[in-house]
């Protein structure tokens, strides 16, 4: 992340700066293609015609981690798509988010057994959780829009690693 | 008992001296381990069971002795009849005759019992997990493999399970 490596605190032009970036990032975020299981149905109908979710950006979604900057991952994630989904994470450039939609995805949904993790957190860091079992579309808009929210309180010193 | 499906088990009783046991429509025969593949052959070559429907297995433990029964439902396209075939095998180390030269169907359903169940099959080609990831340990439809590994989370164990769930990390 070179702009919060180079800059520092230096006051009233960061600010600007940091919203400048937020709003930037805020504005065309493309999300991976990461649906596993029913709630990717949900996923689907959310980009599509009625409940628009190019309105807020996400023009269209990615299949490539290259290219991505969200990753939603909708449905439920069994012990051998785990080292995958890690995978796939770390191939994500920074910066990224993820939301964990749907029960599943946050905590195991219905499934207690052997073969489902209780929640992605267990693989991938989460931002955002959207419940439901599939979550509406606007449920889902509401969870991109709380990744927003969160972009947009970014603050350089929290990035800067150095 | 259909009446087609009388002979065959007339047949099959004389031949392995295999007990029978009914269910509404369905007919059990318990076989020994080492007679199964010859009465698989038995039935498919002379009695028309071409089609191996279903091969899964049960675990009866702790209530019964021989702990698991495999089980193999024949089916007969030409006569129209179903037919269950079972082998009770013990607990530790289950050893069955492989039914892969028989039906080919057989291999990866074998693949599937040793992966759920651990039962072995003797001169499988292929003897290997199918559906748990490499490396787990146990076997998870035993009876005595744990259900599920996290508790259900209410507000009082909230905190609990917070600590000591394995979070990921950047």
């Amino acid at each position: 992340m070179g702009v919060e490596q180079k800059l520092g605190n230096m006051g009233m032009v960061t600010t600007s700066l940091e919203t400048a970036v937020n709003w930037a990032r805020t504005g065309a975020m493309w999300p991976m293609l990461f649906g596993l299981a029913c709630c990717a149905i949900e996923m689907m109908s959310a980009q599509a015609s009625d409940y628009d979710m190019s309105r807020f950006g996400m023009e269209l979604m990615r299949a490539s981690p290259r290219q991505s900057d969200l990753m939603i991952v909708a449905g439920r994630v069994s012990k051998k798509m785990g080292p995958v989904l890690r995978r796939l994470y770390d191939q994500m450039p920074e910066p990224k988010w993820v939301i964990a939609m749907g029960d599943c995805a946050s905590c195991g949904g219905v499934f207690n057994n052997y073969a489902i993790y209780q929640g992605v957190d267990e693989v991938v860091p989460v931002d955002v959780y959207v419940a439901g079992c599939p979550p509406r579309p606007e449920a889902l808009i509401h969870g991109v829009l709380t990744v927003y929210e969160k972009v947009k309180a970014e603050k350089f010193k929290d990035l800067a690693k150095s | 008992m259909d009446k087609l499906l009388e002979p065959i088990i007339k047949a099959l009783q004389e031949k392995f001296g295999s007990t029978l046991e009914e269910f509404r429509a369905e007919v059990h025969v318990f076989v020994k381990a080492e007679q199964i593949v010859e009465a698989l052959i038995l039935l498919r070559d002379e009695h028309q069971f071409e089609l191996l429907s279903a091969m899964t297995a049960s675990d009866y433990w702790p209530q019964q002795s021989p702990r698991f029964h495999v089980i193999y439902q024949l089916s007969s396209l030409a006569k129209n009849v179903t037919l269950q075939l079972r082998v009770p095998v013990n607990g530790d180390q289950p050893k069955v005759p492989t039914a892969t030269r028989v039906y080919d169907v057989a291999n990866w359903r074998e693949r599937e019992l040793l992966d759920m169940f651990g039962i072995e099959f003797e001169g499988h080609p292929d003897p290997r997990r199918i559906l748990m990831p490499e490396g787990t340990e146990g076997h998870p439809l035993r009876k005595d493999f744990p259900l599920g590994y996290e508790e259900p989370q209410f507000t009082f164990n909230y905190e609990d399970i917070d600590l000591r769930k394995p979070y990921a990390k950047e």
